[in-house]
């Protein structure tokens, strides 16, 4: 008995050693410059500083939250026809949505830029047709529609494997038992597929909110994001202690809206078992 | 009646692939341009392809994206491995969901706090031993395993709690040394798993651009890192045709890898 937990500790120890100097420290590091100077010495000026970002942070949450939004009205019903389909479909499907995934996100945003362009692909139809050139590039859906773009696939393959698991015949059930299908939607389906919900929503909700590249992009600079500050303060204005306080707001932001969002969900279900 | 069931969603379906694969699309169309416009098709021509090939920074990146892939994930799938076998084996409940807890890390936070996190780290330490210039392989290396190390731990621990745990037992009651015990039970019952892990560690390598962005000096650059500093640049259709050729690689591999998995699935059912 002594012998294994002496085992175990030894093929532990390279991996702890890890996360401690490369996953810990780091964290570390952040609250460490966030709460210096350049000089090294403590000050809360960076924390104050962030009252500047208040705009950026409104933004950052607003646009994060639509991008969502639309990427749960686009991926549930999809993952809900892709569940009903038969194995090779929803194989094929599966790849197909997987593909981009595959690709470098820096190209997949950049392309859009050639649709959505004053000169563009979807402008030079318009003209074709005589209508007159519509602004799509540098607004802020434009940025919106690059977050939903590129997140898509994070809320498609949790609902979707989940709405796999579901028991099908809970729905004939309610059927058989007078539900319209509107109802065994909203009664049935949706409350069994809420934990496939709850982790897409994550997993758009966080990278939407962080990402630095799309807005520079498809906004022209002019919409800024948290990503967009940080990334500033880091690769051009060299202020590491400020880029470190936007950074660990993320972070405490991020903490709070998954905490506010699980409570939601918790207290939905709750109301749906009643 | 079913008829028109059937053609709503598949109309929605392809909807959205439209949706996915359009700036796919317009990106392998223009990139055999003959212009040098990334909106406006005016001929067909192969010179960006050939440009691609030209150009020396574009394919040095690309041998150390692929080197420093091959490095991180193998590193990141022992290290990983190693792990998920002590926390599996590990007595205190405790410690052990610390220790997932802490794996979850990365994979929760935003790519962009773990890739200023990791430089912040380099840059003081760099400081402490007076060098400026730290960012490079080795950085990059270090930020790479530690994001695939969850990854890897991730899908090798299921793979541990479904083995039968008086297996190992019988095989040292056999005779075999826990060391052999281990190689010859546990190893061939967990190898999918690690296999996995390798796969998905290697792969995020291969894209990872955010924590590469922050994590890179001057010396080592990644083609993320290439395709990042073209796209602040106006943008020729080189880039639509090197980016094609990345698309049809991986397009080749996933069809490889589909093909050989139907494959073993036809063998182990006859």
């Amino acid at each position: 008995m002594k012998k294994t937990s002496l085992r175990a500790k030894i093929l532990n120890a390279p991996y702890i050693v890890w996360a401690i100097l490369f996953i810990l420290a780091p964290m570390f590091m952040v609250v460490f410059y966030a709460l210096t100077d350049r000089s090294g010495s403590f000050t809360l000026q960076n924390i104050t500083a962030l009252a500047v970002y208040k705009e950026t942070f409104g933004r950052s949450i607003g646009y994060a939250a639509v991008a969502t939004a639309v990427c749960l009205l686009i991926a549930y019903p999809l993952a809900y026809i892709m569940a009903r389909s038969n194995a090779s479909k929803q194989r094929t499907l599966m790849l197909l949505i997987m593909l981009p995934m595959w690709m470098n996100f820096l190209i997949r945003t950049y392309s859009w830029i050639s649709i959505l362009a004053n000169t563009g692909i979807i402008n030079s139809l318009l003209r074709a047709l005589g209508l007159g050139p519509v602004q799509l590039i540098n607004t802020p859906g434009a940025v919106i529609l690059g977050m939903v773009y590129n997140y898509l696939p994070y809320m498609i393959l949790p609902i979707y494997s989940i709405m796999c698991k579901l028991d099908y015949s809970l729905v004939e059930a309610a059927q058989d038992l007078g539900c319209s299908s509107r109802s065994v939607l909203r009664r049935v389906i949706f409350p069994l597929s809420l934990p496939g919900v709850v982790s897409g929503i994550t997993m758009v909700f966080v990278p939407s909110v962080s990402t630095f590249y799309i807005s520079q992009k498809l906004g022209g600079g002019k919409f800024l994001l948290v990503g967009d500050s940080i990334e500033m303060q880091f690769q051009t204005s060299y202020n590491y202690n400020l880029g470190a306080s936007l950074s660990l707001a993320l972070m405490v932001m991020i903490l709070v809206c998954m905490v506010v969002m699980n409570r939601f969900a918790d207290e939905d279900e709750g109301a749906i078992i009643l | 009646m079913t008829g028109r069931k059937k053609v709503l969603p598949n109309l929605y379906i392809a909807l959205i692939m439209l949706f996915l694969y359009a700036p796919m699309l317009v990106m392998i169309v223009l990139s055999f341009n003959s212009s040098v416009s990334t909106s406006v098709m005016s001929g067909f021509s192969l010179k960006w392809y050939a440009e691609v090939f030209r150009d020396r920074t574009t394919l040095h990146a690309l041998y150390n994206t692929l080197v420093l892939a091959v490095f991180s994930s193998l590193i990141a799938t022992v290290i990983g491995t190693v792990a998920a076998v002590g926390l599996y084996g590990m007595k205190k409940k405790w410690l052990r969901s610390m220790v997932l807890t802490v794996t979850n890390i990365p994979m929760m936070n935003p790519e962009i706090v773990m890739g200023i996190s990791l430089m912040l780290l380099f840059v003081f330490v760099g400081n402490l031993v007076g060098k400026t210039d730290v960012l490079g392989f080795p950085t990059m290396l270090i930020a790479h395993i530690t994001f695939n190390l969850p990854y890897v731990i991730l899908s090798v621990l299921p793979k541990l709690r479904k083995i039968d745990p008086h297996l190992a037992e019988a095989a040292q009651d056999l005779g075999c040394t826990p060391v052999s015990a281990f190689f010859k039970v546990v190893l061939p019952n967990i190898s999918s798993g690690i296999i996995t892990g390798l796969m998905m560690a290697f792969t995020l390598s291969l894209d990872d651009f955010v924590i590469s962005y922050f994590v890179s000096g001057p010396q080592f650059q990644t083609l993320p890192i290439v395709i990042f500093s073209m796209t602040k640049k106006h943008v020729k259709p080189d880039m639509y045709a090197l980016s094609t050729l990345i698309f049809v690689s991986v397009l080749l591999l996933l069809v490889i890898m589909n093909i050989s998995q139907d494959r073993a699935e036809k063998k182990r059912r006859a």
